[in-house]
This record gives structure tokens, sequence and C-alpha cells, in this order.
């Protein structure tokens, strides 16, 4: 394919959808699939023929809009009215409001800060295409970028704009992407990988999983422009298994990309080959680790090994591999499209760029939510979340899920970037955001992670393996109110042990979720501690 | 560039080939670093952690066996902080499995026992898991008693890298973590296994024994696998 | 020793042809071990000793090896699948909104822990890690079903219900 072609096949998805006098995109994402969205499409298919509707209304299935806790959502263009908790018997109702008015009722309001603190970059296309169609996304702009890429620039050229835009690894450590590439481009073997880190394990969050669902191809396309960075010509994305939807779409994207052209060899004409493979996770979430997901890629038990040396200089099969995060690939397009100082404009000195977060827990407003770094915990929590429901007292945020920390409500102000969050001893994380209210026992959250570390730690390393259960059994006494001080004292000691000398991150940030509730919560572990009574 | 690296080492000047790893440096200047995991001649793993050192005054541990020499690089072995950890790994491994040293052929042999003799291990505030762990004993040469497993891979990498059976692999994971033959089947029924010995050679505590052997009396043929050197025979003028 | 090519799979069952077409769309790699796995557990449900001997021997993976990913992995299964299943979501969305609670109510009306399956292996009370469907929690997934809206006193009717219902769906 060449530009023209490239640009002809937009150009006539964009002429076909603008027949269609109205839109009625229906999300078809998990979320909205959990809440019966394919009903709602079926009828409304249904509903359109028997009104004879079907050359002027066209029902599209879309990606998520974020408000996963209120579904099945449907949005009705040019009218840009929202509903939520549609019902398959609303939808002669929406369509009869068509044109007018909206329902009331089923309307969702846009100009909430919901809508209006948020900052769509990587989820700009999420619920406006079709996901399972690639002439919608590249209607939408899809794989521009990479035309630019492989026709206008040289790959030094491209490793330095994602360099100066200064995006970091969306993948919780928050590295330097632009650095990372470097380093694989400047080495000289003549087989590299580039692999997308789809595992996303972090038990309350789905922020890769919507991306990959709504708008796959800005991922591959990404993929691919980190190829023709580094000089890769093979991708691999790993994605957890129980991601059903996102491997099918994946599947449909990568397949209808390589039909175009858009993925193969010799991309847009120009010398650059790149080709992408799917591999599933298997339920483990160390995985989700670099080297433990590059063993995995190879077929073998998701162990981590030590590093040096790093996956950018010995990584799949022992060659250099450029591993992101699904999140991370897909803030590459917009950042080649709109320029590194247009990026670099977002966000705060540190942190640029957008951060797409799951929201979720006793907050009036569950759901995906993309803000600007920056932006404060409160502005995210009590405004776009809506506050704590049933008039409770909001308590802490937990941020980073089973490696991050807690957060309390004096915190409140503090601004979501890296930086600040280490400093609170939280991490950004992958983006799970969970908040708690006054009902919450924070021992019981600490104890809730570590049995998740422990379950989930693989074994390889003593700190690891034993420390994380010794750890969930100290952290039982607590919850049952008959811990002592030594147990206390101990809890700490091991916090400290297991962190250094833990073979990989899995165990170096296992006992997080302890160490800062110890931190601020430190009173509700002291009041588990059974009062010291004669024994016998 | 020159084939030669120089580094400290607990404060002392010393020099290695470029490619040595720390560990390998520490050995031929004969300072004791306990290891478990580690066995020279086999793949280094990094996963006991035992061999934990300081570098260059950072708080971040590194583990000598898998770490390579720098230029320059000031290494410490030994402190308080150091000795901590270490003690703490070994009663982990005290707490995870059932290990009753008065009935075990390895009794006075094992790795585990010396070196918590060495470490001064005495107690431990650590809770005992108790685990229900069962012996094969199938097999008419060889036993495996896996309350005594201590997970260091070495039966399973000495059987894959030397003797090219890959009979042994760790199936499960974290705490239920375990060695298994083949297909968790029992080891008289191993369509693989050569019946070598090299793992119950390189087994560093009594989980891996030829039979009837009474207590304590399981005297390693050292000169059956003179390529591999366990941590004891490097240390062995060490007491 | 018999070489690779020549090994069959062990039944004659139709269903090793997905199994062998995943392998030989890896070219028969150790490294599609993996995918190999998937493929026979969601052709079977389940892996058992003679799958794993067949996928080991034809990719030339050691036994030990395929039973250590096999075991490594809790998405695969070495023993068959329940008859009914109820997946309760213990992310930390669910979590937070008192899932667990579910689970111990589903645990005590069926006697069965946690992760178990009953004697009879009608039904199998596991968990998850995040269903995706945080927006909803607390959920579980009864049958392949996502099931929300559940409290620790009408879980047990709600999936018992689902399932008798199902049962009698399927006329007996
Ligand atoms: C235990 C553990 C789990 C991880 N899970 C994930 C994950 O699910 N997704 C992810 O992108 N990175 C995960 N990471 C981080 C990756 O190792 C790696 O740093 C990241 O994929 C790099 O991409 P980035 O630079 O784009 O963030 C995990 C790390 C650890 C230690
Ligand atoms: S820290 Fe935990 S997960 Fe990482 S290697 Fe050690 S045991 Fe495995
Ligand atoms: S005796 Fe030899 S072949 Fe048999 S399991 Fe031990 S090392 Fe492997
Ligand atoms: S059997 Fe012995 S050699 Fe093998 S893992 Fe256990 S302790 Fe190590
Ligand atoms: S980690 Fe180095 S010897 Fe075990």
């Amino acid at each position: 394919m060449d530009r023209e072609e490239f640009e002809e096949i937009a150009q006539r998805s964009r002429d076909e959808a603008a027949a269609f006098a109205v839109h009625v995109n229906i999300c078809t994402s998990s979320g909205c699939v959990a809440s019966g969205c394919e009903h709602v499409k079926k009828q409304a298919e249904a509903e359109v023929q028997s009104r004879g509707l079907q050359h002027t209304c066209r029902i599209n299935g879309v990606g998520c809009q974020g408000l996963c806790g209120s579904g099945p959502i449907v949005s009705v263009q040019p009218d840009n009215v929202l509903y939520h908790k549609v019902k398959p018997d609303d939808v002669a109702d929406i369509l009869d409001h068509v044109g007018q008015a909206s329902v009331p009722h089923l309307e969702l309001r846009q100009d909430s800060p919901f809508f209006e603190r948020q900052q769509r970059v990587v989820l700009a296309n999420a619920g406006k295409i079709d996901p399972e169609e690639i002439e919608t996304a590249m209607a939408a702009g899809a794989y521009g970028a990479l035309l630019k890429v492989t026709t206008e620039m040289m790959p030094p050229e491209v490793c330095k704009v994602i360099t100066d835009s200064g995006l970091r690894g969306r993948g919780g450590a928050g590295y330097p992407t632009g650095l990372k590439w470097g380093t694989v481009a400047k080495a000289t073997n003549s087989t590299k990988f580039v692999v997308c880190n789809g595992d996303e394990g972090d038990p309350g969050a789905f922020m890769d999983r919507s991306i990959m669902e709504s708008d796959p191809h800005r991922v591959l396309e990404g993929m691919a422009i980190a190829g023709y960075a580094v000089g890769a010509s093979e991708g691999f994305v790993y994605v957890r298994a129980e991601y059903a939807l996102a491997i099918k779409r994946l599947k449909r994207a990568i397949h209808q990309a390589e039909k175009r052209g858009l993925l193969g060899k010799n991309i847009f004409g120009s010398t650059f080959s790149f080709s992408i493979e799917l591999r599933l996770g298997a339920g483990a979430f160390v995985c989700g680790e670099e080297t433990a997901l590059m063993a995995s890629i190879e077929g073998r038990r998701g162990n981590p090994r030590p590093r040096p040396p790093f996956p950018s200089e010995s990584g799949l099969w022992g060659h250099p591999t450029l591993i992101n995060n699904v999140e991370t690939f897909a803030n590459v397009a917009p950042i080649i499209t709109n320029g590194s100082a247009w990026f670099a404009n977002i966000g705060t000195e540190t942190s640029k760029g957008t951060k797409v977060f799951a929201l979720s827990g006793k907050v009036n407003r569950v759901g995906l939510i993309e803000v600007p770094m920056g932006i404060s915990l409160r502005e995210i929590v009590m405004e776009i979340g809506g506050g704590i429901p049933n008039g409770n007292q909001f308590k802490a945020v937990q941020t980073g899920g089973p490696s991050g920390g807690c957060i309390p409500a004096d915190y409140l102000d503090t601004p979501v970037d890296y930086e600040s969050l280490r400093k609170l001893g939280s991490i950004m994380g992958s983006g799970g955001m969970v908040v708690m209210d006054d009902t919450s026992s924070m021992v019981s959250v600490a104890h809730y992670f570590m049995a998740f570390n422990m379950d989930e730690s693989c074994g390889k390393c003593i700190p690891c393996r034993v420390g994380t259960i010794q750890m969930v059994e100290l952290l039982k006494r607590f919850t049952a109110q008959r811990a002592t001080h030594d147990d206390l004292v101990l809890l700490e000691e091991l916090c400290d042990m297991v962190s250094q000398t833990s073979l990989c991150g899995l165990g170096q940030s296992a006992p997080n979720p302890v160490i800062s509730t110890l931190r601020y919560f430190r009173d509700e572990y002291l009041r588990c501690i059974a009062p010291v009574t004669e024994s016998a | 560039m020159s084939s030669v690296k120089t580094l400290k080492i607990n404060g002392k000047d010393v020099s290695a080939r470029t490619d040595d790893t720390i560990l390998q440096v520490i050995r031929e200047h004969d300072i004791f670093l306990p290891t478990l995991c580690h066995i020279e001649g086999l793949s280094a793993v990094g996963a006991c952690r035992l061999c934990l050192v300081e570098i260059n005054g950072s708080s971040k541990l590194r583990s000598a066996c898998v770490t390579q020499v720098e230029e320059g690089m000031e290494v410490v072995t030994d402190n308080e902080r150091l000795q901590k950890y270490r003690r703490m790994i070994l009663e982990m491994l005290f707490v995870e499995g059932n290990h009753v040293c008065a009935v075990c052929v390895a009794n006075g042999y094992c790795e585990l026992q010396w070196l918590a003799e060495r470490l001064g291990v005495d107690h431990t505030r650590l809770i005992y898991l108790h685990p229900d762990k069962h012996v094969d004993a199938s097999h008419y040469r060889y036993a495996i008693d896996h309350n005594r497993c201590i997970l260091c891979a070495r039966c399973v990498r000495v059987c894959g890298e030397i003797e090219g059976a890959h009979t042994w692999d760790v199936a499960g994971r974290g705490i239920n973590a375990h060695v298994v033959t083949d297909l968790n089947t029992s080891w008289d029924s191993s369509p693989t296994c050569t019946e070598c010995g090299k793992c119950v050679q390189v087994c560093p505590t009594g989980a891996l024994f030829k039979k009837s052997r009474a207590i304590g009396e399981m005297a390693k043929d050292n000169h059956f696998l003179p390529y591999l050197k366990t941590m004891r025979e490097v240390n062995k003028n060490d007491r | 020793m018999v070489k690779a090519t020549e090994i069959t799979p062990p039944t004659d069952d139709v269903r090793w042809r997905i199994v062998n077409a995943t392998m030989r769309r890896y070219g028969y790699m150790p490294q599609a071990l993996i995918e190999t796995l998937h493929s026979v557990q969601e052709a079977f449900g389940y892996l058992d000793d003679a799958a794993l001997t067949f996928v080991s021997q034809r990719l030339q993976v050691p036994l030990s090896k395929a039973y250590g990913v096999a075991t490594f992995y809790h998405f695969f299964s070495l023993k068959p699948p329940a008859a009914h299943s109820c997946v309760v979501c213990l992310g930390t969305a669910c979590y937070i909104k008192g899932s667990e609670h579910i689970v111990d109510a589903l645990a005590d009306s069926y006697h069965i822990k946690h992760g178990e399956m009953t004697e009879d292996g009608n039904f199998a009370l596991l968990s998850a890690h995040c269903v995706g469907a945080c927006g909803l929690a607390p959920v579980a997934v009864v049958d392949g079903e996502i099931v929300s809206g559940l409290t620790p006193d009408n879980a047990v009717n709600i999936v018992r219900g689902k399932i008798d219902q199902e049962n009698n769906g399927h006329g007996s």
C-alpha cells in the first residue's frame, strides 16, 4: 500500500459513515458485555430494520467510553447524547427521540466533571471507532503515524521524538521510553524483538484490556513504529488468557492489518518489514515482570531471572528486546502525529502526558478515566469519581495494586505524577486506583494484597517464597485481633528483608502494601494487638 | 581493553578476569561467602539470595553468583545487615520444610545444617509451616524426601545440563513449588532417568539420598563429579 | 527412540487435529509448549498425562518440563472440570465490596473449600483475580455468565437457582 491508496481507504470509510444521518454507537467492551450490551445491539439492529431506517441510521459496535459501572452505554450521533444502563426495551424509545430531545431517564449528562476533567490521548478513539473494522480506525487516522515514520523519518529521529516527548513507561516503573528505545536501537545485533506487555496482572485494573479491546490498531501501530525505530522486524503481544475479547480483537486487528499491508513485508513500500504475533499468558501475575514474560513467550515457566543483563541487551532467545506496556505503545502514534512538544505540554515537569486509571471501589462513579498527569487525587476521587457513596467518609486511595500503597486523606491534594506518589510510599503503577472509605479495614487490605502476592510468587527465590507466607500468617493474627508486639516487630523486619533480598520486582515490592498502611494507619495495627493476659 | 579488572573486596585490592563473576573472585581469594543454589559448573540462577553483597556502598544488593565484575567495583561481603538477612533466609528454609537433623542421612554432611551453624542460626521467630510433604522411595537405589528439599534446583540443573536426562524439574509455584521426576510419576517408573546418581550427589541436604545409608552416613563421593564444586568443598579449610 | 514425527496422538479423537494444527503452526518448536497446552485445554477441558506425554514428545520437551509448565500456570488444569462452576471475583474492587464473604457463603452451602469441587464432580467453587467487570462489583461468573448484584445472603440462592435452571433447560 502506498500513501494514495492509504488515504483513499480512509476517505472511503469516512464517506461511508457520512452517508448515514444517524449513528447509534453501542459499547461492546467487556464491561458492557457483562451488563448485556449484545442484547441491546441485537434489538437496535432489528428495530432499525423494522422501521426501514437501514440506509439512514447505522448501528456501530464501539469500544469503551469509560463508564463501565453503568453499562450498557449507548451514544447517539450527531445528537451527541449519551445513554446509560440501556435495556433492550429502551431501544425504541431512544430511536423515537433521535434528532429531538433525549430520553431523560436514560441520559447521562456530559457537562459533569467526569467528562470535563478528562483528557483523551490514548483513548481518543475509544468509543468512536469499531475496533473490529480496520477501515473505521483508518478513517480516524490509524497508521498515519506509521506512514509518516516509514516514509519521512530516519530511525534515530523517531527515537529522538519519543525522548523529547518525555514519555515514560506506563507499566509501573516509569522508565523513560526514549532511553529504552535508544539502548535497543544501539545494539548492533541483526535480530531484535519488540514485545508489548499486555499481561495486566493488577487485580483491580483494566486499562490495558480496555485499550486493546477499544482500539487495538493503536497498540499495533505503536509497536510497528517502535520496531522501525529500534531496528526490529518481529513483535509479540503478550496478553493474559483471561482477556478473551481483547485477544479476539487483537487477532482480528493483526489479520486485517496484514491483509492491508500495514504489517508484514515492506510496509508502505519502504525497506521496513514488521510482523506481530500474539502470545497468551496462562494465569500468572509474575509474567508481567519482563524477564518472566520472556521466559513465558519462550514456552517456559514464568520464573524471573536476575538482571542485568536487561532485555534491551539480552532478551528473547538472547536477542536485544524492547519491552513496553500497552499504554506506552498506545501513546506513540499521537506523539509522532502531533509532535513531541505537544505531548510535553501535557502533564508536569517530570511526568508528561496523560494516564489512564481504572477507578473502582467505594466511589460513586467507577470506570475508566484518562487524566492529564499532575491532576490531584482529590479531583480524581471527589470530582471525576463523584465522591464516596452512602454518606461515608473517604479514607484512602490505593494505587499500584499489589506492588503499591495506600494514600490517606491528608494527601488528597497530591498531584498524580511518578515522583509524588513514590514519595508517599506508593507508586503510579499501571493504573489501578481503588478508593476505600471509613468502613474499610486497612489491615485487611494489607492482608488481601499480601495474600495475592503469596499466591503469585513464582517460588524461585527464598525471601519471596517463604517471606510472603510468613507475612500473610502474621497479618492473619492481626485481622483475628490476637497479634502481639513481637509479631509487629517481626512483620516490619520481614518487610525490610523481603524487599531488600528478593530476586525480582514482585518480591521486592510485595511488602509495599504493608509498609504503607503501617506508615499511615499504624494505630489500626496496634488496635489488633491482643491485650496481654496472664497465662496459666 | 585489558583482560584483567581490578576491584576491591572488603577493602582489599584484587584482580579478576573480565568475565569473572564476583563469586568466582571471592572464591579464588578464599573469602567466605555462603551460597546454596550455586554450584560451579552448572548455570547460575541467583535463587537462594545468600550470596548477596553490597556494591559501591549502594544499599541495593546484588547476588555475587550472577554479577559480573567491573573495573573499580567495591564489594562488601559481610556486615551486620547482610548477616541478618542471611540468617533469616536460612531460618526461612528451616520453617518451610520439616528438617529433623537428628534422623537425617545427611546429618553432619548437610550444607544447610553447616551454614546454619556457621552463621549462628540457633532459633527462629518465624512461623513453622509444618507442611505435609511426602517421600518417594520407589527407586531401588535412590530416594527423595521432600521434607528436606530446599528447592535449590541443583538436581534439576545437573540432570538437565550435565547428564542430559532432564528427569527433574520444578512443578507448581510459590510455596507449593516442588521438584518432580517426569510427570510427577514415581522415580522407579522413570523413562528418562539413567540412574547416574548425579542429582543425589549435588543435593545440598538430605532430600536426595542413596538408600541403605544410615543416619549421618552420607559422605559424598567427591571424586565422582570433580568439576562441580559445592560451597562446602570450596570452604573446607574454613572451619 | 521413536522419531518425533512418528509420534501419534493418544486416541483417534478428532480434537487432536486442532492440537496438531497448533504445533504445526509453530513448526513443532519447544517454544510452542504453552500455546499447545492452551489448545489441548480448550479442546478437552483439561490436561491429562496422556496429553502431556504426547505434546512433550512431539515438541521434544522433557516430560518434567511440560509438567512444570502445566502446573506453574493456574489457567491450566490437570483434572477434568466440574459440570458447573462458580468463579467469584476476588479482584480488588470486588474484594473491597465484600466478595470474600460471598465465597464463604457458597463454600458453606456446598460443603467445599474455595478452589475445590464437590465429590460428585457437579460443582466447583473457584475464584479469579479480576474478571473485568469492576463496575458491577461484586460479581461472579456462573458457568461462563457474569452475575452481579450478589450479597453473601442472596448468593447461594442465585447460584443454585441458575444451575438448576440450566439443568432443567437441558431437559432430562
Ligand atoms: C511483578 C511484576 C508485575 C508486572 N506486571 C506488569 C504488567 O502487568 N504490565 C506491564 O506493562 N508491566 C508490568 N510490570 C513491569 C514490567 O516488568 C516492565 O517494566 C514494563 O512492561 C516495561 O514497560 P514500560 O517501560 O512501558 O512501563 C510488572 C513488573 C513486576 C515486577
Ligand atoms: S521475588 Fe518472588 S516472584 Fe520474583 S523470583 Fe523471587 S520468588 Fe519469584
Ligand atoms: S540419577 Fe541421574 S539421570 Fe537420574 S534423575 Fe538423578 S541426575 Fe537425573
Ligand atoms: S532435591 Fe536437593 S538438589 Fe533438588 S532442589 Fe531439593 S534440595 Fe535442591
Ligand atoms: S543466589 Fe547466589 S548462590 Fe544462591
